[in-house]
């Protein structure tokens, strides 16, 4: 069917851009010294270097703090209602699969109203990239406990403490078979830059957990993993086909010990011993990534990098398959279609 | 009465006389397993193709298989056929079949006095008669001599017809359907070859029911002609219809076809995002089956997703739409109004049911009408078209296609469960005739802006991602006019809303004006909307034949009203609106109009009767008030 809406201004020759192309004429009115900053700087970096045009991404939001980003980039943007990005995403990924959609959340909007939609977007293997910016509070509603934060965590809404397990981002991604699952920090920028290109690669559901600091509600909520001093210990950085090794000297490492439970060994620096778990992020199954999402600091170092990254098929091309399958077995002819098969004439 | 039972003689009858009628109406009922519905959709085929006007209902229960030869399990299907118009399936039937104690309790009292009860007597044992609190057989007591009372062993005779076959007793026992249809095809003088031709495409891949089936059918029809039952048959002549070809559809089949003829009519792919619920379900189930077309159908995770899915659509330039009953309007509300606000094209359909909150699923109702109107926080007006009848379906389904389009904004096209499930004759349009309407042509890349209007129709232009150049953002924040950008000026949103609203009441230059059935002046209005057309037509008809001074209008449009709705309802003393509702329309008509209205109000699950509609208006023009 012809679709002169799609038909609009032919995309040329993907014209040199840069950060500038990318950001819009807006104020940006987050808080002065928040986390969301250096990712909105990130990801303005690193489009330009894509190779796709402009007009072909689509950034689109749920409601909170992270979900006014879309206004900041000068492209095209759907700040939506809160919880529901994946749902609209996903209407328009697979109605436009020449677009690149991305969908800015946080840990509320993603993993607390719009839970359901995390889960089926990632199943589904929508074509979309899942940015969720996880601050384990409520930013935007000035202070209350989040799905991700601390069991005890006393906040506005819990002075008491919270009484809620908190819920692991990765963990729900990967129990829901997300084909690309990474987790990054609002301070590394070129890690997060790096994990950020990867998931712009991916084709299919990619999500990233990034680890981001509110500094009015809960500063300092992931003091060790963002201060570079202490980052080195806290967290060890995953690389497809390297051994687990961290630590400020690299001399510790992750084995599997008894009961296939992870620990920390300790070894002479550059000498790991052979049984140092070695990362697959392509391993079609997801137990490694699973037993890495499950591991935090302290006692174990924060896995940060690439989890898991495999190929299944694409919601979007399974519909265009079915959709050119029907049109191949059967030209559309409304006609023949609103007479159906029993008729009879007055004459 | 009764009638004593015999084989059928191997010498030939005599020819049975034949009685003509003006108009019957037959119900089918049964246990929701005894394929009520197939029986009764195959005697609508032979009636459709006999030549008569027709309208169908369907009344099943919520329950799949409800435990079998309970009153919860009893489906049933009703036909009203006639050689003059039909305008809805009738009030009493005049022939019921019960295929078990259960479905003759539930069904009998509204059989009409002296009508044909053809009764499954293998059924009334014991076991069965104790489930639905019969302490003796009613075929046996004399408590149903007011109707003319055949029962049938339709278990044994049809089991008889099969013997040598080699089928299981499960098997023959289920073919007895098609026995009692033989039997009425015999009655009321159907054409067979069409069912038995259905019969060999439907189970092809199981000869042996193929010939069972036909067997049951074929003797059934022998057994009316030869036992000593029936002393005559009956024909109802061919209707005068309009000429041209014919088909028979429900509202959920005209629905999902007028959408995938509005995607071809528009240029613009068809989306269609939503989550199983009755009476709505089919209309995803004919859709998906319409990928030929490139139609996208997408079974969402819930009902926000779905109407999320829509708006993604929208965004990206697709003819989007969702569906759902009333308690899925309820969990979209929040999604329609990020619709209203970010002013993309959308219909939404609400495949009406009996509520409140999980209420009748598989029962109709009208009692969205103020949900979709006003079930929405902010000022968040949505515009309202109801199709009037099954067939309407398909015209209305596309003027609320055309509507989102051209005023850039969310559709609520409002049919029921009545209308879904029901189905009559429709004169098949001849599809290139049927009117084309195209988005608005882009606006220039410099100085655009997406809220900029267009002055006639106040809609914002239809941009999608992906167009160089126009780069803009939305979303549910209040926009700053023109611009779009998020604006919390407080005179900018009282502009905003205010615009909202005028492009929504601007629908109305493109409303025809409203026929008034009856005199232009006179002492009462009937005001209806919906599935009720049918009841209201005739109760108005019969009204005006007894000589009173009674018009009806029938309303589409529901929001905006017509614009000459105002001046048609001044003409009359007084003004009756019928509604399967405490009042909702009612309540509209008086705020808006100051008009002192009187409703005619039913709330059972089930559609009005044309005797109860008849009564009101009979009453208001005595000058008494409606119920």
């Amino acid at each position: 069917m012809d679709e002169e809406l799609t038909k609009l201004p032919a995309a040329g020759p993907v014209p040199a851009m840069a950060k500038k192309d990318f950001t819009s004429d807006q104020m940006v009115r987050w808080c002065p010294g928040c986390g969301d900053f250096a990712i909105l700087a990130t990801v303005q970096k690193l489009l330009p270097s894509m190779g796709i045009p402009r007009e072909k991404y689509v950034f689109v939001s749920g409601i909170g703090c992270s979900s006014r980003f879309p206004y900041y980039m000068n492209t095209y943007g759907f700040h939506s209602i809160h919880g529901r990005a994946p749902t609209v995403a996903t209407g328009l990924k697979c109605a436009r699969p020449d677009l690149q959609v991305w969908v800015i959340t946080g840990d509320g909007d993603a993993l607390s109203i719009g839970g359901n939609h995390l889960i089926h977007a990632l199943r589904k293997n929508v074509d979309i990239k899942i940015l969720l910016f996880n601050n384990k509070i409520y930013g935007l509603t000035k202070g209350q406990a989040s799905p991700t934060s601390e069991f005890g965590k006393k906040t506005k809404s819990t002075p008491y403490g919270s009484i809620d397990q908190p819920i692991n981002p990765l963990a729900i991604a990967l129990a829901s078979e997300a084909t690309f699952v990474a987790r990054a920090v609002d301070t590394d920028l070129p890690s997060l830059g790096e994990v950020l290109r990867r998931a712009a690669l991916h084709k299919g559901s990619a999500f990233v957990e990034i680890l981001q600091n509110c500094i009015v509600f809960n500063d300092g909520a992931w003091a060790d993993a963002s201060d570079k001093s202490l980052r080195s210990d806290a967290l060890v950085q995953l690389v497809h086909g390297q051994p687990l090794i961290f630590g400020k000297d690299k001399n510790r490492g992750i084995r599997l010990g008894k009961g296939f439970l992870p620990e920390v060994v300790e070894f002479e620096a550059g000498k790991p011993p052979a049984d140092i778990l070695v990362h697959d992020e392509a391993a079609q199954s997801p137990a490694l990534a699973h037993l890495l999402a499950h591991m935090s600091h302290p006692p174990f170092p924060s896995p940060v990098g690439v989890f898991r990254d495999v190929k299944q098929p694409i919601l979007h091309e399974l519909m265009e398959e079915q959709i050119a399958a029907a049109k191949k077995s059967g030209t559309p002819d409304l006609q023949k279609l609103l007479t159906g098969t029993e008729t009879w004439s007055v004459n | 009465m009764s009638a004593t039972q015999t084989p059928p003689s191997q010498s030939s009858t005599p020819e049975k006389p034949v009685e003509t009628v003006d108009s019957v109406t037959i119900r089918f009922a049964g246990d929701s397993g005894d394929g009520i519905q197939v029986t009764g959709m195959r005697f609508t085929t032979a009636t459709a193709l006999a030549g008569n006007d027709l309208s169908t209902l369907p009344d099943y229960p919520a329950e799949i298989r409800a435990p079998a030869g309970t009153l919860p399990g009893v489906s049933g299907f009703q036909i009203h056929f006639s050689s003059r118009e039909v305008l809805t399936p009738g009030d009493a039937p005049d022939v019921l079949v019960a295929m078990n104690p259960a479905a003759l309790k539930a069904n009998v009292k509204d059989l009409k006095n002296g009508g044909i009860l053809i009764a499954n007597k293998d059924a009334f044992t014991a076991g069965n008669l104790a489930k639905v609190g019969y302490a003796k057989s009613p075929l046996e007591d004399g408590s149903l001599s007011s109707y003319r009372l055949i029962p049938v062993e339709l278990s044994r005779l049809t089991q008889n017809a099969l013997e040598g076959m080699n089928l299981t007793k499960v098997h023959a026992e289920r073919c007895k359907n098609f026995f009692a249809l033989g039997m009425m095809y015999w009655l009321y003088d159907r054409p067979m070859d069409p069912t038995l031709k259905w019969i060999e495409a439907k189970f092809k891949k199981t000869p042996e029911m193929v010939e069972a089936n036909k067997k049951a059918l074929m003797a059934g029809n022998a057994f009316a002609e030869t036992a000593e039952i029936f002393s005559h048959h009956y024909t109802v002549k061919k209707a005068v219809i309009a000429p041209g070809v014919y088909r028979n559809i429900t509202g959920n089949e005209a629905t999902a076809l007028g959408m995938v003829a509005a995607a071809q009519l528009s240029g613009l792919a068809l989306w269609y995002g939503s989550y199983p619920i009755t009476p709505a379900s089919d209309i995803l189930h004919e859709l998906s089956k319409h990928k030929n077309f490139g139609v996208m159908t997408f079974q969402a995770e819930d009902e926000i997703a779905a109407i999320g899915s829509a708006i993604g659509a929208a965004f990206g330039g697709k003819l989007a739409t969702t569906g759902t009953s009333g308690p899925g309007v309820a969990l979209k509300s929040e999604a329609i109004g990020l619709a209203v606000m970010t002013e993309l094209p959308l219909v939404i359909l609400d495949v009406q049911r009996g509520g409140p909150s999980t209420g009748l699923p598989t029962k109709t109702e009208q009692a969205d009408l103020l949900q979709v109107m006003y079930g929405r926080n902010g000022e968040c007006p949505v515009p309202v078209v109801a199709p009037a009848t099954p067939a309407e379906c398909f015209t209305m389904v596309i003027e609320a296609c055309r509507i989102a389009v051209k005023y850039m904004t969310p559709v609520f096209f409002l049919s029921d469960g009545y209308l879904a499930n029901g189905s009559e004759p429709w004169l098949i349009p001849d599809a290139a005739k049927l009117p084309r309407f195209k988005p608005a042509a882009a606006p220039a890349k410099e100085n655009f802006k997406p809220y900029e209007r267009d002055e006639k129709t106040l809609a914002r232009p239809w941009v999608t991602p992906g167009a160089a150049g126009y780069e803009h953002r939305i979303g549910g924040l209040e926009k700053a006019e023109g611009t779009g950008n998020v604006s919390y000026d407080p005179d900018n949103h009282e502009r905003m809303v205010r615009l909202r609203q005028a492009k929504v009441d601007a629908i109305t230059q493109d409303i025809a004006p409203t026929p008034v059935m009856g005199p232009k002046n006179g002492k009462v209005l009937v005001v209806g909307w919906g599935g009720t057309y049918g009841a209201i037509t005739a109760a108005v008809k019969n009204c005006q034949a007894k000589g009173m001074s009674v018009a009806a209008v029938h309303l589409r449009h529901l929001n905006p009203l017509p614009p000459d709705l105002g001046s048609i309802l001044s003409h009359y003393e007084s003004v009756v609106v019928p509604e399967l509702n405490l009042g909702q329309l009612l309540k509209i008509l008086r705020a808006k109009y100051l008009v002192n209205a009187v409703g005619i109000n039913k709330v059972k699950g089930q559609p009005f009767k044309i005797s109860e509609i008849e009564a009101g208006i009979e009453a208001a023009h005595k000058g008494r008030g409606g119920n």
